[in-house]
């Protein structure tokens, strides 16, 4: 509830702007002569300028309604269904502006909604009455449609009289062709969308997740379903004229998509969504707007996809880079708890007599070559769990790395004896699992294992259990659980 | 509003073009037919797989490879490497295009989409439709962008991306062997690209069809689906790009989905379908230009709108499955609906 109600918060606040932009009278883009960038973007983003003001402002009614809208049909898995809908407005749009043979906003609106619905309702039907599949009704609708609307716009070019301008504008976008009309146009219909959203939140939340959920709830189901497609219509179709609609799909599907991997939460992702549909809607009209001969859609859409790119590596829980970090900190952990291990073996084998392990022998153990033990030893130097010997050949475990293979050898052996036990699986088929389990198990855990083995000091092979106890005198003193478990952090 | 739809003249829109303008016309609906036929049949198989929307995909992120091509070879031929330098002064169209790396092009593309769509959909929990829109619609934008920023240099106008300029083909000068005149060069290539796609699918059509319906029967008998998967995508990538300059990006999903679709509304059996396919290809072709002749407006686009028109007649008339026939079913045995209409689930 929070999300929409500040979303409808922000609509009103950004209305509020356009009405009190309106009467500001300012230069216009043909006079200016500057070519700094910078200039052009205070230029641009004061709204001075009438043309910049409505694709400023058209781009940023579009950023709101298309990611609000672009949320739900991201997480309701119909990311298609929108770009098929936004391809089967075409013939909407040609017969709109045919309508009086301009650019009459309403007129084209109109069209192009029913045109949408229109395209949706087909691709239903195809499905439920014949055995092909959504992916092939999708695209049949999708390309159909447009063929249809590809004639009827060509045959509009080649009509002999009336004002031609503007109808191919509608493929690639161009948002500073956008006038006072389209303006107040996608603010209302930004504004219906809004405040249905707030209004039934709860509802279009329930049916995006759980339709079955929804049903027995008592929400009306369909009829929830047809309102969000027509909501989803309005924003394709306001988003046309700036976006084009080659590539409007792209503003509903890929700031909502960035905003999915950044957050769990659906109002979150509203808010996100908008945020990132605003941002990317004001850089792509910006860039169009430097050179007027460039389509604003392609670089609204680029912008989002740049969105999209930085959340895909970088979001702090899904972000592969993220992902990669941890994935990759988690496997040094391990592999320096396994040469820890192999230190303890060694040591166990000659009963802990002498008091270091040499590289050849880590080598040997470990049935790799002395560089490798080498590079092995000097991570665990860097982690102040050993040191090495003047002669750099002898490596001795610090206490803390005492007390840390102490801790993995005593989970691998406590595990290999609850699995033989109390799972009744064969002492010789116990290793390999213990070898994964050792390093997750926690204190928690381990003291369970212990208290149900009886703090058993002996494990299937008839070694013997390093104990907590044990475990505890190796440390210098501290007695805390997670230094005995060897869990703790690292000073 | 009146004349909007020109008057429909017997002999202007069907007679004469077979009569006067044959060598003009008959090229156009022969190019129609190639396209189409050749994206009906590797369409097939996306139909199969339920892959129609990569199809879409590819179809629409070859554009930033073509224009790359397009690029390259320009910079090529300017500085001599490839062809003959421009030469402003003489005023003659130059013909940078490589049909080599437009191909290359289309195929790194294609491909590169179908790895990144893997990858977004593996690596993130966005799902397999949203990976595509995302793909798909970062590529168009940037060959859009490349094309309008390099207008000089890249010989596609957006018009060419919308809808194709398939009536360009009779304008072309032909291809000549000795007296004989062959046909214009982008007719020839499309046939050629047709005829390899006819055998692609003759040869491995055994491979096709398990990788397609079983990967696990596929795999036991030593046929590697991941191997199909991309073979049959680069070859997508190729066909796409050949139909690319008469069709555009957005009408090759029609011809790749809309032949298979109908011929799977009519019979089951795989060989029938390829047939039908071949009838429809031809069919749209011909009344498509037919229809572009009789309401002037773009060729491409009014042979998709009758392909479009055969695929209702068949969901309507099919004798198995047609709408008429379910209606019928229906109401003779109406104690006994089939079982498609109670399961489908509430939306």
């Amino acid at each position: 509830m929070r999300a929409s109600q500040s979303a409808a918060l922000l609509a009103g606040v950004l209305l509020l702007l356009l009405g009190a932009a309106m009467p500001a009278e300012a230069a216009k883009i043909g006079e200016l002569t500057e070519t700094d960038v910078f200039e052009q973007a205070i230029r641009f983003f004061s709204m001075k300028d009438p043309t910049a003001r409505y694709a400023l402002s058209g781009a940023v009614l579009l950023g709101i309604s298309c990611g609000l809208l672009g949320s739900f049909i991201v997480v309701r898995r119909m990311a298609l269904l929108g770009d098929a809908l936004s391809h089967a407005v075409l013939p909407g749009v040609a017969m709109g502006w045919l309508w009086h043979q301009t650019k009459d906003p309403v007129a084209i609106f109109v069209g192009a909604t029913i045109f949408g619905l229109l395209g949706t309702f087909v691709v239903s039907l195809i499905k439920q009455t014949t055995k092909l599949k959504e992916d092939a009704a999708l695209g049949m609708v999708l390309a159909g449609f447009y063929a249809v609307g590809i004639c009827l716009v060509t045959m509009i070019q080649r009509l002999p009289q009336g004002n031609k301008a503007g109808v191919d504008k509608f493929l690639f976008g161009q948002a500073s062709a956008m006038g006072p009309d389209d303006i107040k146009l996608m603010a209302v219909v930004t504004l219906i969308a809004v405040v249905v959203l707030f209004l039934f939140y709860k509802e279009f939340l329930a049916i995006s997740f759980d339709q079955a959920f929804a049903h027995v709830s008592g929400f009306p189901t369909r009829l929830l379903h047809y309102s969000m497609m027509l909501l989803l219509a309005f924003s394709v179709v306001i988003a046309l004229q700036a976006v084009g609609v080659v590539l409007v799909s792209a503003m509903l599907i890929t700031p909502a998509a960035a905003a999915y991997l950044l957050t769990d939460r659906l109002h979150r992702m509203l808010w996100l969504a908008t945020l990132f549909g605003m941002v990317s809607g004001a850089l792509g009209a910006f860039i169009s707007f430097l050179q007027t001969s460039l389509p604003t859609g392609p670089f609204m859409v680029l912008a989002a996809s740049l969105v999209f790119g930085c959340a895909f590596l970088f979001a702090p829980r899904h972000g592969v880079v993220v992902r990669w970090v941890r994935r990759r900190s988690r496997a040094r952990r391990v592999q320096r708890e396994n040469t820890l291990k192999a230190i303890y073996h060694v040591l166990e084998d000659r009963d802990f007599f002498g008091e270091g392990v040499s590289l050849n022998e880590l080598a040997e153990r470990r049935r790799e070559t002395v560089e490798d033990a080498s590079q092995l030893a000097t991570r665990l130097v860097r982690h102040g769990l050993a040191t090495l010997h003047e002669d750099g050949d002898l490596i001795l475990l610090t206490p803390e790395g005492m007390q840390r293979a102490s801790a993995i050898v005593r989970n691998h052996r406590l595990w290999e004896l609850y699995l033989t036990n109390a799972a009744s699986i064969a002492a010789d088929h116990v290793h390999e699992d213990a070898e994964k389990i050792e390093h997750v198990l926690g204190e928690e855990t381990v003291r369970k294992l212990e208290r149900r083995l009886a703090f058993a000091t002996r494990d299937p092979h008839g070694r013997a259990i390093p104990s907590t106890a044990d475990i505890q005198k190796i440390s210098k003193g501290g007695s805390s659980p997670e230094e005995v478990t060897g869990y703790g952090r690292r000073p | 509003m009146s004349g909007f739809i020109p008057p429909f003249d017997w002999h202007a829109v069907v007679v004469s073009p077979w009569t006067e303008n044959m060598a003009q016309y008959g090229w156009i609906v022969a190019m129609g037919f190639l396209v189409t036929l050749a994206c009906g049949l590797v369409g097939n198989y996306l139909i199969f797989r339920r892959m129609a929307l990569v199809g879409d995909a590819i179809s629409h992120s070859v554009l930033p490879g073509l224009a790359i091509a397009f690029l390259v070879a320009y910079h090529a031929g300017s500085s001599g490497l490839w062809g003959t330098p421009p030469d402003a002064a003489d005023g003659a169209h130059h013909d940078y295009r490589s049909p080599l790396l437009m191909f290359l092009g289309a195929l790194v593309a294609g491909l590169g989409t179908t790895v990144l769509i893997e990858l977004i959909h593996k690596k993130s929990r966005v799902k397999q439709d949203a990976a595509i829109g995302i793909t798909f619609s970062s590529l168009f934008a940037i060959g859009v962008i490349l094309i309008t920023v390099f207008a000089d240099e890249v010989d596609l106008d957006a018009d060419c991306v919308l809808y194709g300029e398939i009536t360009f083909v009779s304008m072309e000068p032909r291809v000549r062997l000795g007296e004989l005149s062959l046909g214009p060069p982008s007719v020839l290539r499309m046939g050629v690209v047709t005829m390899l796609t006819v055998l692609f699918i003759l040869l491995f059509y055994k491979e096709l069809l398990v990788s397609s319906f079983d990967p696990g029967l596929s795999r036991s008998m030593g046929i590697n689906p991941t191997f199909m998967h991309y073979a049959l995508m680069s070859w997508l990538s190729v066909v796409v790009v050949s139909a690319f300059e008469s069709v555009g990006a957005i009408l090759v999903v029609a011809m790749l989905i809309l032949p298979g679709a109908t011929a799977s509304l009519l019979t089951d059996r795989l060989p029938r379908i390829f047939l039908l396919t071949v009838l429809h290809a031809a069919l749209s072709a011909l009344a498509g230009l037919h229809l572009a002749i009789w309401l002037n407006c773009a060729a491409a686009a009014a042979m998709v709108v009758m392909g479009a028109a055969w695929f209702v007649l068949a969901w309507v008339f099919s004798p198995g499955q047609g709408l008429l026939r379910r209606w019928w079913t229906l109401r003779t045995q109406p104690l006994a609906p089939p079982a498609l209409e109670t399961a489908q689930p509430r939306e």
